[in-house]
Formats: structure tokens, sequence, C-alpha cells
């Protein structure tokens, strides 16, 4: 496969990160940073011509130099950060601003929602547990190019049996001209254990946030997480995430995705306890020029799992969205029941999706199926409105509105809803408001 | 009220009303019967304004105004109600949503106040129990998940509802069973007052016992062959309507 040159760039902005690490070159991270920087530069940056990035084409991220971003200002960030009123940890260009996080001591005793570096620093279990041990750099060039930046980040860790009532919200908010960051989430909660987390992306410029989360349930454990997708328009986003579940555990992850330029968002979520449900949602409103690449993979690697995949999307503008969803049934994952259906409504003429859905199965017993439409408005159901003295605008937005309020009405976190529904609003009309309450 | 003056109308070029008469006063009701394909749908769906229909030639006058000249939201305002042969499901709208804002825009076209949810509700388990359907109807995707039979009783549901003044059932009986098309025509005869009419488009003479016509018309490929009285529409249960067709080929011969 030819191997894009431009990687170069990555490289050296490596060797000057690397001089500044004093000291951490004993720490046991730094091994895996140098690993993860021999892998990046073996795998190269992918073209089009490789299977998994077929319609979403990396080259701007090859061709301009992103460099490290110096303290910056953080004002005017293009999209407003839902308030909420909860404990959070702020992150500026991927470094942990003590100052900007709250409520951080209001956690349960014994929880930790810390930054990465600290825990680092400090040789935590988790870390070296589990830091890396997911989320796969040797095949994906992007979770190389994290994993060889780790620095900061979040760790959660919910030990046993702890149960954390409020949400912990993770804010990364970026800024600069061709800037990067490689923010870094590790969450691990333990068995019998409940959280929710958030992580929301937000930011103003042209800069590329790289992220990469690890999500490690144990046994019984329930958690949910949400990201928020709000990065500013001219900016660049590629996000891993990687999942494993414990026997019994309840995972679910919703994508939101409405900011950026270029993004892609990689969900895989591992099944591997036996008796675990995932839910793995996205919703996704593109406007203008936005490409949005939603990747995802369940991998059912025992029996008797459950998941659930529902993608929806609004396309506006001349926006691209792409979705690619694998299950992957292992041969001893009998009585998987997986569910994947993936709809996009096209509201603009040159708006445009792609959907594949895949299913690989080597067990016998089991019940997939997977489901994509791509479409327009109902004209019928426009006229049907219509017909019964509703105008014409008013009924494409209440038609809109219905196609999202049925994701939208996943999210458990009210706020993150209400900031949902108010930005669909803000885009579509508000004759359908009540209606998103019914 | 209603006054069709030489229809001509076609989709995608194909002419399939082929100049109609009609002349509808408050206060009647009016039967068209026709063979699938005479045009009795397209008629229904042109009053109604639906797009895909080009009027090439005449003219529809409601109430004195140019009917054509207004969309299909001004025609609903205005008071004109279709009643869709093959009501459309409409996942993640709530019915009892859509029919109050949908009465809400009606109202606020004639200048009266809107209704709040709760004044909403009341009018709506009055206008239910009339169709004998359950409260839940309404609290579910319009249309979604319901029988042919429900579709059908929902749309009376929305006439009731709405009182328009002019209703045109397009097929409303087409495949319910004896208690549904009762549980309609009692819905219909409800509606019925000196200052309303009703244009009952229609396959068989079977919901014409229940809701008994003023006149017959006779839709024969997109012209009104015949009219008359409620006893036409017995006659073309009985005799099917070839003798018509034999009649036009002798009128037009």
């Amino acid at each position: 496969m030819p191997q894009n040159q431009d990687k170069s760039s990555y490289l050296s902005v490596f060797r000057e990160f690397e001089s500044g690490l004093n000291g951490q070159s004993q720490n046991p991270v730094h091994g895996l940073r140098t690993s993860a920087i021999k892998q990046f530069e073996s795998l190269g940056f992918p073209t089009t011509r490789d299977e998994d990035w077929i319609h979403t084409n990396v080259a701007p991220l090859t061709k301009l130099t992103f460099g490290r971003p110096s303290e910056t200002d953080i004002e005017d960030l293009a999209s407003p950060v839902p308030d909420l009123g909860c404990p959070t940890l702020v992150f500026v260009n991927g470094k942990f601003s003590a100052n900007r996080s709250s409520a951080l001591d209001t956690l349960p005793e014994g929880v930790t929602a810390t930054s990465l570096r600290e825990a680092i620093d400090s040789g935590n279990k988790q870390i070296i547990g589990h830091l890396a041990q997911h989320a796969r750099y040797d095949t994906n060039t992007f979770t190389a190019l994290n994993t060889a930046f780790i620095d900061d980040g979040a760790l959660i860790h919910v030990p046993v049996g702890k149960i954390v009532e409020t949400p912990i919200h993770l804010l990364f908010i970026s800024s600069g001209t061709q800037t990067i960051s490689h923010p870094r989430v590790l969450l691990v909660a333990e068995d019998n254990a409940q959280v929710t987390v958030i992580e929301t992306y937000v930011g103003t410029g042209n800069y590329f946030t790289n992220s990469v989360t690890e999500l490690v349930a144990g046994d019984n454990t329930v958690v949910d997480h949400y990201k928020l997708g709000l990065e500013d328009a001219e900016a660049y986003h590629i996000a891993a995430m990687q999942t494993c579940q414990g026997a019994n555990s309840n995972v679910s992850t919703h994508s939101v995705s409405l900011g950026g330029l270029l993004v892609r968002n990689e969900v895989n979520a591992k099944l591997a306890g036996e008796g675990c449900e995932a839910t793995v949602n996205g919703f996704y409103l593109l406007e203008e020029n936005q490409h949005l690449d939603n990747h995802t993979l369940i991998e059912h690697a025992q029996p008797n799992c459950t998941s659930h995949e529902l993608y929806k999307g609004i396309l506006g503008g001349s926006s691209q969205g792409v979705f690619r969803g694998k299950i992957h049934v292992h041969k001893i994952a009998q009585k998987t029941d997986a569910f994947q259906t993936n709809q996009n409504l096209l509201v603009s003429e040159n708006a445009n999706a792609n959907a594949k859905p895949q299913l690989e199965i080597y067990a016998d017993d089991v019940k997939c199926s997977h489901g994509v439409t791509i479409g327009q408005l109902d004209e019928d159901a426009i006229f049907y409105l219509r017909a019964r003295g509703i105008g014409k605008e008013n009924a494409r937005n209440l038609l809109v509105h219905a196609f999202a309020n049925d994701i939208i009405n996943r999210v458990k976190v009210d706020p993150i809803r209400k900031h949902l529904e108010g930005l669909v609003m803000n885009k579509f009309g508000n004759l359908a408001k009540t209606a998103l309450d019914s | 009220m209603l006054e069709v003056k030489n229809l001509h109308a076609s989709v995608e070029g194909t002419e399939i009303l082929r100049g109609i008469d009609l002349k509808v006063n408050a206060g009647e009701v009016h039967a068209i019967m026709g063979p699938n394909g005479s045009g009795k749908s397209t008629l229904a769906q042109v009053i109604a304004g639906h797009e895909a229909y080009d009027v090439t030639q005449g003219e529809i006058l409601y109430e004195g105004e140019d009917l054509l000249e207004l969309s299909p939201e001004e025609r609903a305002q205005a008071g004109v109600f279709l009643a869709f042969q093959y009501p459309v499901e409409i996942p993640g709208v709530n019915s009892a949503y859509f029919m109050r804002a949908a009465l809400n825009e009606l109202r606020k076209a004639r200048g009266q106040e809107e209704l709040d949810a709760l004044d909403f509700l009341t009018l709506a388990r009055e206008k239910l129990s009339l169709v004998e359907m359950d409260e839940s109807f309404i609290n579910r995707s319009v249309n979604e998940g319901f029988s042919g039979g429900e579709k059908k009783r929902h749309e009376i549901f929305q006439m009731a509802v709405l009182e328009p003044r002019l209703a045109v059932m397009d097929e409303t009986d087409s495949g319910l069973d004896i208690d549904a098309l009762r549980i309609v025509a009692k819905g219909v005869n409800s509606l019925h007052s000196e200052d309303r009419a009703v244009v009952v488009v229609t396959h068989y003479q079977r919901l014409l016992d229940y809701i008994v016509p003023d006149f017959v018309h006779v839709l024969l490929n997109g012209k009104i062959v015949k009219s008359g009285g409620k006893e036409l529409a017995h006659k073309l249960e009985e005799k099917g309507y070839d003798w018509i067709r034999q009649e036009h080929k002798t009128v037009t011969a």
C-alpha cells in the first residue's frame, strides 16, 4: 500500500514532545509511547484505497502541519457548552485545567476522577493495568499516534460496588491555528458499579483533536457514556473508543456529532463477558461541507449477549455522512441478539450519505439484523400534514423533529437531551416544540 | 359551496380528468362512483391541492373563491377536508399533538384563540367516542401500526375535530367491515348540517346505505357521464358499470 510521506511533521513534533518529558523516560508509560510511535511510523496514514477509509479522505491531516498548542485564549467557543451542573474536569488543548474544573470533591469516597498526567506520575494501578490494553494501536494509526503522545486526559475509576449518582463531565476545549491535541480517557468501573460519563468536545479554530477513550466495565456494572462532538466548523476530530464489558454488564454509548469539518468517530464495543448488553447509539446533524464518518464494531465474544445499535443523522448543505457498522459474532457467542439500524435524512440536494452494514457471524444460533435507510422527507407525509392545515415549512420541520426525537429521547441525562432539542429547534423551527415533550 | 367547471387535470403528462362539472350546495351529500381508474381519487386529490396533479383547464370555485389559487394548508384552513384513501403513517409525530397543531392553525386562520393541551384533550375525548376509539390512539404516532379500519376511523376523528365545511371522503369505505363502516357513517352523519356539504367518493354502493346521498354521479374515463338520485347507486350495484359504458358510447358516437 502506498504510504503517505507526510507523517514526518508528526514525527518531528513527537521528538519535540519527547525531549520535553523531563525525567519521565523511566515511567512504564513511556515504553508505550515509544512502541506506539514506531507503530505509527510503520502504519502511516490511511488512504481511500484502504477498505476502512474508503469514503473518508484524511489528506488534509497529512498536508497541514499541526503543531503543539501553546497556552491560548478560550473565550469564543463556536458552540455553547451544555451546563450539566455536575462534577466537571476541564481540559484546555488536551491539558487538565484544575482551576476551570469544578465540584470534583462531591464525588463519592473512593471514586477517582483525575488528570491522567497526575495518575501517570503517581503510578496509579489502573494506568498500569488498563492503559492502552484495550484500544488497539497496532492496527489503527490514529490510536497509535494518540498513544505515542499520551500525556494528559482523564482517569475515572469507580471501585467495586460504588454507585455514582451524578454524571461526570469531561470537557475538552481546543483552540488555535493548526494545533493538535491527543486527549486520552480511561474509564474503569469495577464490578457492581454504576457511573455516567460525558465527554464534550468544543473549541475555536482549525485545530485537530485526536482522542482515544477506553471504557472498562466489570461484571454487573452499568455505564452510560455520552460523547458530544461540538467542535468548531473548521476543526478536525478523529476519535476512537474501545469498550470492554464484563459478564452481565450494561454499557451504553451515545455519540453525538454536530461540529467539525472532518470527523471520524470509531466506536468498538467488546462484549467480553457472558450475558451483557450494549447500546451503541449515534446522532448527527451536518451542514455545509462537513464530513462525518461513524465507524462501529460490535464484537460479541461471549454467549447470551444483546446489542442494540441505532445511528440517525440529518444531513444538509453539501455535507457527507458515512456509516460503517460491523457486527462480529464469535463462534462461541451463541444466543447473540444483535440489532443495527442506520437512518439518514437528507434535507438538501447536495448532501449525501454512504452506509455499509456488515455482519460477520461464526456462531450458528444467533439473531442478528441490520437495516439502512437514506432518504428525503416523505412527500406524502408533508401533503398529509398540509391537507390538515399545517403550513409547508412547519410540516417539514415537524417531520425533521420527529426523525430526531426518536434518538434524542434515548438520552437519559436531562440537560444533554434539552441541549440537543434546543439545537434541533434552532435549526428547524419550533412549531414542533411540544411534540418533543409528548 | 363547491363548483367544479370543465376541470381537466393530468399527472406526469397523462390526462386523468377530462372535463368535470360538478356543483355541490351547502347541506347536500354527493356520491361520486365509478370503476377503478375512472379518476375519482384524482378529483379528490385535486380538490385537496395535491401538487402531483396539474390542472390544465377549468376551475374550482369554493364559496365563490378560486380554490386552485390556494395552497393545501390554506384550503384546509378555509374548511376543506379530505379523508385520505391511504392515510399516511408518520412515525415520531404523536397524533394528539398533530391534531392540536392542525386545529390551532385552523383557529388562527379564523381569528380564534388557540386551544391549550387540556382543552384540546376534552374536545378530543368527545370526538374519539364518536368513532368509538380509545384515547390511547391519539397518544401514538400518527397512523403508525394502525389497522386499515383504525386508520379510516382516525380520519373521521380528524374530520370531527376540524369540523370542515366541505368534507371529501376518498374511498373511506374500502376495506372496512360492516361495524367499522357503521362507525364511519355515524361520524360523517353527525357532522352533516345545513351549512356543510359532503362528497363521498366510493367504489361500492354499500356505504351509501348509511350515508344517504342526495345526488349520485358516475365518473367514467375522467368525466361525469351520469348523475341521478340515490336510486342510481342501487342500479349500479345491481347492474355494474357496463350499461353506463354502453350508454355513454352511444352518446359520444
